[in-house]
Parts: structure tokens; C-alpha cells; sequence
């Protein structure tokens, strides 16, 4: 839902930013106001999943110039934890298996840090339970996943949807999602798309990071932005994506021939 | 931008009990000889039966050997340079609490195990070991009422020298191995338990030992008996402070359980470790061993070693009653230089004897950490069962862990598993638990808890949460 009025969330400029000593995002500009579904696609190395990683505060990437604002306020300067609890959140292509924390404890003390964020207090274990439940419905999850340990022996499924839960139970402002629909057959990417677009409000908006035109289906991007070696080429609306679907990425490496008369960097 | 804390750091975390409590204290000279057993002997004015049992000892020590089998490398150590006998200058053990030095009690109370009345503990029972001696034992009184006996050694010594007789030596005895032999030889203080036949005891009973002198040696025996069909918790917490030069930590702990008697003994083992290159730090060299005398008896070992230089210390059960059961829990952590070489003997001679051991190593920095355990199941062993599950887990890349596990069973039928696995905690893992609002060092803390919970659950209650907050203390820092 694009308001021109809407507060900015997140305003991006001339990110850049490398890992070891390979420069990957190379002056990534973006704005995006509550309400609102961004959509970034791009070919594998283009910078796409290196922008979520960044903006979430992964350890390996190294900013190099740029700024981030998040609600106004410098988020480059605070660790991982506390833009989680500030309201950002990343949803991983690969969530990590975590053998011996219990699903539901993780759950808990996420949910307890963000609602600290937010200055609300912490809820006890029953009322945790309650308000899990209620969630799971999000994602039709198994309540059994619960008392598993967080993604130990989950399918590509089932951990995409704990995502999806974790998503629901923090509740944030900007949700960026890195690429949610890889590995996911179709009745799972219904499921998880169902539940991006049921969390999906005129408050909090969603980034998603993806491939493939067949997210965008089943959820539909206000913006579509071409990133191509470590920048974004284009932005466009929806009808963006289906371009992209149409003709291939050829005529972005074409046109970024063009501009930089250079090869495209494959990272 | 903002760089995590790396788990490096999250483990090089100061040790907060090295510091020393000034104190008056009678030493003897240094060094061994067979007089300074009969000093030591002498001022303990100990029964005869007392002095010889320390005397073939040291007479058998002198022709041992130190051990060398273990995967621990250290300077040879001194045996001369020791003083074997250091008290608190305070006349006698005083009969009321208000009476010990309150430079003592102060330092207790900086430890976390105040001894005082109104700050006790409420249902622990306390003996506190200061250098050689101890100098208070809470609920005393109460415990009798019930029959349990429990104060120090040398308190039992003169007050029940008829059971010191009947049990001392018997599990472990004088010439067992080298460092119980020098124990036997020169031990000062420890506890004594006794829980007569059918009774429950109505408390946890806990010994804190605190080394405080820097050249002294600590040589400690406990000894717990549980009669037929008795039960008792027991829990054993350890510091000491911080000095550059090591210092040697040779106790020897009995347990004995008769028909149908139970002996939970858990250890929260926090020596001064050195520091990160290092330097100083407690040797600790421990023979622990429990005997299932009795048919049905039970005896369970749950440790959490996080402190000392070096850790030698494989704490068994000797299972003879027919159907008895041992049981091993350990968590062993190292940092820095540390070097653990720690596991257990289950020693299977009755039968349908069962035993588990639950082993978890944790290494970090540069440290070593073996598990090295033996499951023996002999000729009249029939229907005998053992299950062992020993996990690692490396923290950083320039950290090792080693598991020697000997299996010799003389049942062809028997039962016996093993599992081991290793693991890693990832740079990754960790960001996964930021980016849900975590911070770094909970979330190495949620997963070293994940990792040792099977131990902790055996843990008495109130110390559980402790070790939590120690294994995550140790490891700050140690994460890159």
C-alpha cells in the first residue's frame, strides 16, 4: 500500500559494503515507508542476500560507506540484538539448526527481548504458551515443533514457517525476507506467503528478497528493484517482476554493460 | 559499524574469587618427610590406627610413581617445595558460630555461601574447609536430632573413631594410586557423613572448600557412608585465589552405600585456572570413588569442572551389590591453557549392575579436554548394562578434545552402548540468536546450557542455576 504520506521506516543511501576483501554492495539507495511491500530480485551475487545480511548486522560483512537510517535513527551503530529489538527482523534463506535450545524457550526469549524493545513487559511462561498458540495458526504449524530443539531435523519447510513464526510472535516494524520462497514446494509457499500477508499492515513494512517471480504471485510487491553488481538497477512496480519473469536477466546485464561499460561482476 | 563482542572475549572473563583473605595462619616447614606426617598426625592428636594407616601410606608412596598415562602436560612438580599443614590461627573449632573469626565468615560470604544464622542457606548444610581445616559446619544440631552425623574429618576422628576405622581406606585405599597415596599420607580435613540405617537426610549437605595460602598444598578426605536403605545429597563447591605459581590439590573423596542406600554427590569444581598464558593455577589430582557395597544401593556423580590448571580426576563406582547402579554426570569446561583429563570407572562385579555415564566436554581458547573413561564388567556381572553418551563441544579453532573410552567386559551378553558426537558452536548460530534480540552472551549461554542440560538436571536444585551462571561467567569472551 503505497501512502506518500506514510513515515519512512528505513531510508537507505549509498550503502556499501564488503566481505573480507571483496566489495559486494557498491551505493545501494532505498526508501521504504510504512504500508509498504519492496521486492528485490536479482540473478545469485548480485548483493541482494548481502544487503539483508548487512542491514541485519552480520558480523562478516563490513560496512564501507553509506547510511542506514531506521526510524530516523542510525542503525549501522547498534549490534544485532538491539536492531532485533528495535523492531527489525531478518528472515533467514538458511536458518540455522540449534541442537539443545528448546524451539519454545528461543521463542520465548526472543519474543521477551522485543517486547522489552518496546517498552512492554515480559510475558510469563503461560501467557507465552497462550500467545504461541494463537500464532502457530499463522503458519499451520505443529504445536510439536515447539518442544524441538530450534531447527534440529526441521525439513526446508518447517523451518521457512518457524521463520514465519518468529516473524509473527516479534511482530516488527521492517520484516526483511531472504529469499522465504527457496526450497519451498508449492503448498508450503502458500502457507508462508499466507502468513507475510496476514502480518502485513499499514504499520510495519516487508522487504522481500527473492528470485523468482512465483513469490510475488502469491504476495504482491508496491516497488520491484533490479539489483545487478552490488546496486540497484531499476525500480519499478509490479508489473517489474513480470518483465523480469518474461524476458530473463539478460537485458540487465545488457543495460548494466551499458552504464558501466564494464562486465558485469559476478560475486 | 558495531562489532560483536567475540566469544574470546566472552570466555577471558576475571576470576572473581582470587582474592586472598589476610589471615593469621600456622604453618608447618616445608617439605615431606615421615615426620611431618607424624606432625600432622601429632596435631590432630590422632589415634594410632590413624598414624599408621598415614604412615604405610606415605611408606608406599615413596615407592610409587607419578602417573603419566593422562593427556596433561605440566612442569614436574616439587613434592618438597609443599607445606602440607596450614590452619587459621584460631585456638579450637568454636562451638558457636559467633565465635569464628569474622575475617573468615567475611570471606565465605564474598563467596556466596554465607555461614552466619539469618543468611544460611535454607535447607543446605554447610562445612566450610579453610586451607587445611574446618572451621564451621552449619545445622548441625538438626541433622542430629535425625542421626545424621556430619562434620569435618578430624571432628569424627575423635568423636566416632570406631567408624573413621570401620570405613576409612576401604573404597580407596592408602596405596591405591600415587596422588591417593600421598593424600592418605599428609590429608588435614574434609568431611565426614553418616547417615544411619533408614533415614532420609532431611537436608542437602554441601563442604565448600576454599584454599587461601599460596604455597600450601590441599589435601582433603571425605568420606560419606549411607546405611542400609539411607539416602543423602551431597554437594561440593571449590575456589581459591589467584597466584602465579600452581598449587597442588590432592583430595581423595570415599563413598560407601550398604543394601538399598542412595549417595547423590554432585561437585561445582571453580579452582583459579591460571591466566590465559598459563601461569598458576590449581593442580587438582582427585581420586573419587563410590562403592555399592550393598545389593540394590545407588550410587550417582554429577560434576561441573570449570576451574584448575589441570584436572586429573575420574570419579567410579565399584558396583557389587547385586542390581546397584552408578551413575557419572560431567560437565568439564577449559579455556585459555586449561587441561582437563576427566571421566569415570564403572566398575561392574555384581549382578544385573547397571550404570550410565553422561559426559560433556567443553573447550575453548587453547585448552585441552579429554574424557577418559572405563566400563568393566567381570566374570559374576550377568545381566550387567552400561549406556555412555560422551559429547564435545569446540568453541573456537585452537581448542581440542579427545575422548578414550575402554570397554573390557567379561559377559559375552552384556549390554553395553556407547554414543559420542562433536560439535561446534558457529559464528553463525550465534548471529541467528542476535538477530531475534539475544545478546551475544546469552546466546552462548543458551547453548552451552542446551548442550550440558542433561547434566544440569541432575543437579540439586539450588546449585543448578549457579552452574548456569558459572559456565557462562567462564566463557565470556571466547567466541569469535
Amino acid at each position: 500500500m503505497i501512502r506518500p504520506d506514510a513515515p519512512v521506516l528505513l531510508e537507505i543511501r549509498d550503502l556499501t559494503a564488503r566481505v573480507e576483501d571483496q566489495p559486494i554492495l557498491k551505493g545501494v539507495s532505498l526508501t521504504i515507508r510504512a504500508g509498504e511491500i519492496h521486492a528485490v530480485m536479482g540473478r545469485n551475487g548480485s548483493g541482494k542476500s548481502t544487503l539483508s545480511k548487512v542491514l541485519a548486522g552480520h558480523p562478516a560483512y563490513t560496512v564501507t560507506g553509506g547510511t542506514v537510517l531506521y526510524k530516523g535513527e542510525d542503525l549501522l551503530s547498534l549490534e544485532p540484538e538491539l536492531r532485533a529489538r528495535a523492531g527489525l527482523f531478518l528472515g533467514f534463506q538458511y536458518p540455522v539448526e540449534i541442537p539443545g535450545v528448546s524451539n519454545l524457550e528461543f521463542l520465548r526469549v526472543a519474543t521477551n527481548a522485543r517486547r522489552a524493545g518496546k517498552g512492554e513487559e515480559e510475558l510469563d511462561t503461560f501467557a507465552f504458551e497462550d500467545l504461541v498458540r494463537e500464532r502457530l495458526q499463522v503458519v499451520q504449524m505443529d504445536p510439536a515443533f515447539l518442544e524441538r530443539s530450534v531447527n534440529e531435523g526441521f525439513s526446508g519447510g518447517e523451518k521457512k514457517r518457524n521463520e514465519i513464526l518468529q516473524m509473527a510472535l516479534l511482530e516488527p516494524l521492517v520484516a526483511v525476507l531472504d529469499e522465504t520462497d527457496s526450497g519451498l514446494d508449492i503448498d508450503a509457499l502458500r502457507i508462508v506467503a499466507g502468513g507475510v500477508n496476514h502480518l502485513a499492515g499499514p504499520d510495519n513494512a516487508t522487504l522481500l528478497i527473492t528470485h523468482y517471480q512465483r513469490l510475488l504471485d502469491v504476495i504482491t510487491p508496491d516497488y520491484v528493484h533490479v539489483m545487478a553488481a552490488g546496486r540497484i538497477l531499476r525500480t519499478g512496480g509490479k508489473e517489474l517482476a513480470l518483465e523480469l519473469e518474461e524476458r530473463g536477466y539478460d537485458w540487465v546485464d545488457a543495460e548494466l554493460a551499458a552504464t558501466e561499460r564494464t562486465p558485469a561482476e559476478v560475486g | 559499524m558495531a562489532s560483536s563482542a567475540t566469544v574470546g572475549d566472552l570466555v577471558s572473563q576475571p576470576y572473581k574469587y582470587g582474592f586472598v583473605t589476610d589471615i593469621e595462619t600456622e604453618k608447618i616447614a616445608k617439605g615431606l618427610s615421615e615426620d611431618v606426617v607424624r606432625l600432622i598426625s601429632a596435631k590432630k592428636n590422632e589415634p594410632a590406627f590413624l598414624l599408621d594407616f598415614r604412615l604405610r601410606s606415605y611408606r608406599q608412596w615413596l615407592q610409587m610413581e607419578e602417573p603419566d598415562w593422562a593427556t596433561l602436560g605440566h612442569p614436574p612438580i616439587d613434592y618438597q617445595e609443599i607445606i602440607y599443614y596450614a590452619a587459621p590461627k584460631q585456638q579450637e573449632k568454636k562451638a558457636s558460630l559467633d565465635e569464628v573469626d569474622p575475617k573468615l565468615l567475611e570471606t565465605f560470604d564474598k563467596l556466596g555461601i554465607p555461614l552466619s544464622e539469618q543468611k544460611r542457606l535454607s535447607n543446605v548444610a554447610v562445612d566450610a574447609v579453610f586451607d587445611s581445616v574446618s572451621i564451621a559446619t552449619t545445622y548441625r544440631e538438626k541433622l542430629a536430632e535425625h542421626g545424621v552425623i556430619f562434620c569435618s574429618i578430624s571432628e569424627a576422628v575423635k568423636d566416632h573413631p570406631d567408624l573413621i576405622e570401620k570405613y576409612l581406606g576401604t573404597v580407596v585405599p592408602g596405596n591405591d594410586n600415587y596422588f591417593a597415596a600421598l593424600n592418605s599420607a599428609v590429608f588435614s580435613d574434609g568431611s565426614f557423613v553418616f547417615i544411619p540405617k533408614g533415614v532420609e537426610c532431611p537436608m542437602e549437605l554441601s563442604t565448600y572448600f576454599r584454599i587461601n595460602s599460596g604455597d600450601t598444598g590441599q589435601f582433603e578426605r571425605t568420606l560419606i557412608v549411607a546405611e542400609e536403605g539411607a539416602s543423602v545429597s551431597y554437594l561440593e563447591g571449590c575456589t581459591a585465589p589467584m597466584f602465579d605459581t600452581n598449587q597442588l590439590h590432592a583430595a581423595v573423596v570415599e563413598l560407601v552405600a550398604l543394601d538399598d542406600a542412595s549417595i547423590k554427590y554432585s561437585t561445582v569444581q571453580n579452582w583459579y585456572a591460571g591466566d590465559e598464558n598459563g601461569k598458576g593455577g590449581i593442580y587438582n589430582f582427585v581420586t573419587k570413588r563410590g562403592q555399592c557395597r550393598g545389593d540394590r544401593s545407588h550410587i550417582s556423580w554429577t560434576q561441573v569442572e570449570t576451574g584448575s590448571a589441570i584436572t586429573w580426576k575420574y570419579p567410579s563406582c565399584v558396583l557389587q551389590g547385586a542390581d546397584s547402579v552408578g551413575e557419572f554426570y560431567s560437565v568439564a569446561l577449559t579455556n585459555n591453557r586449561q587441561q582437563a583429563d576427566t571421566g569415570t570407572k564403572m566398575i561392574h562385579v555384581g549382578p544385573r549392575t547397571r550404570s550410565t555415564i553422561v559426559s560433556k566436554g567443553i573447550s575453548a581458547g587453547h585448552s585441552s579436554n579429554s574424557y577418559r573413561g572405563l566400563v568393566q564388567l567381570g566374570p559374576k556381572a550377568v545381566g550387567a548394562r552400561n549406556y555412555s553418551q560422551c559429547d564435545s563441544m569446540l568453541i573456537g579453532d585452537q581448542a581440542a578434545a579427545n575422548t578414550y573410552p575402554y570397554i573390557r567386559s567379561q559377559q559375552p551378553d552384556a549390554r553395553i552402548e556407547h554414543e559420542a558426537s562433536t560439535c561446534r558452536i558457529s559464528a553463525d548460530q550465534l548471529f541467528y540468536l542476535q538477530s531475534r534480540g539475544i545478546a551475544f552472551e546469552e546466546a552462548v549461554s543458551m547453548m552451552v546450557s542446551g548442550f550440558c542440560r542433561d547434566v544440569f538436571n541432575q543437579l540439586p536444585m539450588e546449585f543448578a542455576a549457579e552452574a548456569d551462571k558459572l559456565l557462562a561467567l567462564k566463557l565470556e569472551g571466547s567466541v569469535g
